[in-house]
């Protein structure tokens, strides 16, 4: 190991919540490693000033649909993965609503293989808990999980077979493994399009009730009662699902759940004009909502922030309200918007909201990231938190234009993404 | 021709109700009554739409509200088209921009449209320079209806101001509902929604409106009852038990009549279920408006067709300046 090969972050403030660690110093990485982390005189190749900065451990996103293999016009993996490092992200799980689904082995392994050959973030993937996502037969698990899965989903659609759900859970207990669940009970109907409530009636459109993500979080909660794996409970956004979590987590049980940031920002006055960028699903709610979620989050009972990048065509959301997809685009600007819903309020501290999206989602699934420890992989990001921009949707590296957030001016910009110890996104 | 000329009207397009002001709504009313004169001549025609193009665009069935609107184009001199499609769904095919975009790139002024999406309408204001009339969309409103039915209550009763007014059936689905209780609350009347619980809209307290479940314990207090259809497919899953049991606690039959003001007019968009939501000598009995809300369509959707082309000739007229 040369010293041309290292990388020397010099003067930023150094978050690393795992270890505590809220300081001044300069981070070393050598052979796409964390050396050191201190006060540090070594040479390096390669010297990156972090003075103003805060120097954090890579980002880590639960939720993000890179759409391949299906609807590469939408995104690709490549496409992803370069707005992933460009919202500071060095790991992403992509979930399996992809058209074929990724439901077997060789589909997991596709997608780690377009991941690797992107060489921009860490790509993991979650596997269909059923075959072709059909809510019918269990998808093989076991063998999606040796070729690297690391959880089960039928993100999308909730998975509505009670006995089955409760079978997936009990089978994938003995794999290190997450289930986790889109939380939807489709007995209620499947035609609402935006949360039930006033505006849904002066708009005219088919209403979301928050039972359908309650009941079925509640029955989940029930189930896993019975069996000894962990369950994650994906863009939870109701003040109810709040306190069923709650409730889980007294009893001990091993329930995690995240949040979005729409989820923290928008409520469903922002559909009074039609407007389907904020046609998402679960459906944005109200401002009692935000208040229950961000509680929750103080409380420390949110495991991760996740931004469900749920790209789509122009095209596409030109329909109707009622026809139009399903979906925010934010990967880009996330951080941002996490700052806006979560820093700028007072709802967490710096250190609070970088373990959000780093330490606690890997711990969701179990992978050994999310930490700046001397030997862990170098995955770092470092961001500017007085940075003032606009969000501009049309500068995006994402294929996605569905952004909400165009225009809105926010505070903290990402500034360098290092992945594995190679710089992988470097602003200007 | 409108009784209050201090008032302009300003609007290229009518997308609902819930947007107006009551002296907008009472404009496009007397502005209505002079053009119902029109229908009373032997040559039932005016020049104020000539070599205008009028395109009726209906992606869901319509017969009386189509009808009304091609009539009340061409007593006003336009051309019309006639663009009629089932909606689709899915993203695949030509989108409704996309439709409307090659529709109007054939020189058209004026887009009738009625659509099964909430918003459709909207959605096509922004994105074409053609006047938009939504002739109904989804659930959402259906504002000529509605000012249909206000022209024929002030007809019938001379103000709204006061009148207690019973909406009566499938609320949660219905853009006639939600047209007329704007429409109604703006001018005065106080309204009171009757249906069951399963058919009434989420937050309905937030409404301006009563909401009461049994028609009995009201009937005898309204001025005006309009009695919506019982609309099967639009509901989805069952809402109630069966017609038999709507009938007998939320259909308009004679023994209820027998109850009601001696002067209370019934109404219904139309089209009726027979025996369902109204038995049919109501439905034809003295107190009957329903057929003069037909007739009266004709005049407000003149009316409208007018006020907007007005407006929007307006606007070309100071873009031009």
């Amino acid at each position: 190991m040369s010293q041309t090969d290292k990388i020397l972050i010099k003067n930023g403030r150094v978050i690393d919540p795992a270890n505590n660690v809220d300081e001044k110093a300069d981070v070393l990485v050598a052979g796409g490693r964390i050396e050191q982390v201190g006060s540090i005189k070594e040479e390096a190749g390669k010297i990156i000033d972090a003075a103003g900065m805060l120097v954090v451990p890579g980002l880590i996103d639960l939720h993000v649909h890179f759409r391949e293999p299906g609807d590469e016009e939408e995104e690709t993996i490549a496409s992803g993965s370069a707005a992933a490092v460009a919202g500071g992200f060095t790991s992403v799980v992509c979930m399996p609503n992809t058209d074929p689904a990724i439901d077997d082995q060789p589909s997991v392994e596709f997608v780690h293989r377009m991941g690797r050959q992107a060489r921009k973030t860490f790509i993991y993937v979650m596997g269909a808990i059923t075959k072709a996502r059909q809510g019918v037969e269990l998808a093989e698990m076991g063998l999606m999980a040796r070729a690297g899965a690391v959880g089960f989903t039928d993100d999308g659609a909730g998975l509505q077979d009670t006995a089955l759900m409760l079978r997936a859970l009990k089978y994938a207990s003995m794999f290190d493994v997450v289930i986790a669940q889109h939380c939807q009970d489709d007995s209620f109907g499947t035609a609402g399009v935006m949360n039930s409530g006033y505006n849904c009636t002066i708009l005219g459109l088919p209403g979301i009730d928050p039972l359908i993500e309650e009941m079925m979080l509640w029955r989940d909660v029930q189930l896993v009662k019975r069996a000894n794996v962990r369950y994650h409970a994906q863009h939870i956004s109701t003040a109810g699902s709040v306190e069923i979590i709650a409730e889980a987590k007294k009893k001990g049980l091993p329930v995690t759940c995240e949040v979005t940031p729409h989820h923290l920002l928008l409520t469903d006055d922002a559909i009074l004009d039609y407007d389907t960028n904020f046609k998402v699903n679960p459906p944005l709610r109200t401002a009692k909502d935000i208040e229950a979620l961000k509680q929750a989050i103080k409380d420390g009972l949110v495991d991760a922030l996740v931004t469900d990048h749920a790209p789509h065509l122009q095209s596409e959301k030109e329909l109707e309200f009622l026809s139009a997809p399903f979906g925010i685009a934010s990967l880009e600007c996330a951080l941002s918007l996490y700052v806006k819903a979560l820093i700028e309020p007072g709802v967490v501290d710096w250190s609070g909201l970088i373990s959000l999206l780093t330490c606690r989602p890997a711990g969701v699934i179990g992978i050994d990231k999310g930490t700046l420890s001397e030997g862990a992989q170098a995955d770092i990001t470092i961001i500017d938190p007085d940075a003032e921009y606009t969000i501009d949707r049309e500068t995006f590296v994402s294929k996605g234009r569905n952004c909400p957030y165009h225009g809105w001016d926010v505070k903290g910009r990402v500034e360098t993404t290092i992945v594995g110890g190679e710089i992988r996104f470097s602003r200007g | 021709m409108a009784k209050n000329s201090k008032l302009k009207w300003n609007r290229k397009h009518l997308l609902g109700i819930r947007d107006l002001s009551a002296g907008e709504i009472e404009f496009i009313l007397d502005t209505a009554e002079g053009f119902a004169e029109i229908s009373t001549r032997s040559i039932k025609k005016a020049p104020p739409l000539r070599g205008k193009v009028v395109v009726n665009m209906f992606f869901e069935d319509s017969t009386r509200t189509r009808l009304s609107f091609t009539l009340a184009a061409s007593r006003l001199s336009a051309d019309i088209i006639d663009f009629t499609k089932k909606a689709s769904s899915v993203s695949t095919g030509e989108t409704l921009i996309d439709t409307a975009r090659n529709i109007e790139a054939l020189g058209i002024d004026i887009v009738v449209i009625r659509h099964n999406a909430g918003g459709a309408p909207k959605l096509l204001s922004r994105n074409i320079n053609a006047c938009v009339i939504n002739a109904g969309d989804g659930f959402n409103e259906h504002p000529t209806q509605a000012l249909l039915d206000v022209y024929t209550i002030r007809q019938a009763k001379g103000s709204l101001k006061g009148l207690k007014i019973g909406i009566v059936g499938d609320i949660a689905h219905s853009r006639v509902a939600r047209s007329d209780i704007w429409a109604m609350t703006k001018l005065g009347a106080e309204v009171t929604l009757i249906g069951p619980p399963t058919l009434m809209p989420s937050c309905v307290d937030r409404l301006p409106v009563n909401v009461c479940y049994k028609l009995d314990d009201v009937i005898e207090r309204l001025d005006v009852i309009n009695m919506l259809r019982i609309q099967f497919e639009r509901m989805g899953k069952q809402q109630f038990p069966s017609i038999r049991e709507y009938s007998h606690f939320f259909g308009l039959n004679v023994e209820r009549m027998k109850r009601a003001k001696g002067d209370i007019i019934v109404m219904h968009p139309g089209p009726i279920n027979r025996g369902l939501e109204i038995e049919s000598e109501v439905a034809d009995g003295k107190n009957s408006v329903i057929l003069k809300q037909v007739s009266n369509g004709l005049a407000v959707r003149m009316a409208v067709l007018f006020l907007v082309n007005q407006a929007a000739m307006r606007e070309a007229k100071s873009r031009k300046k």
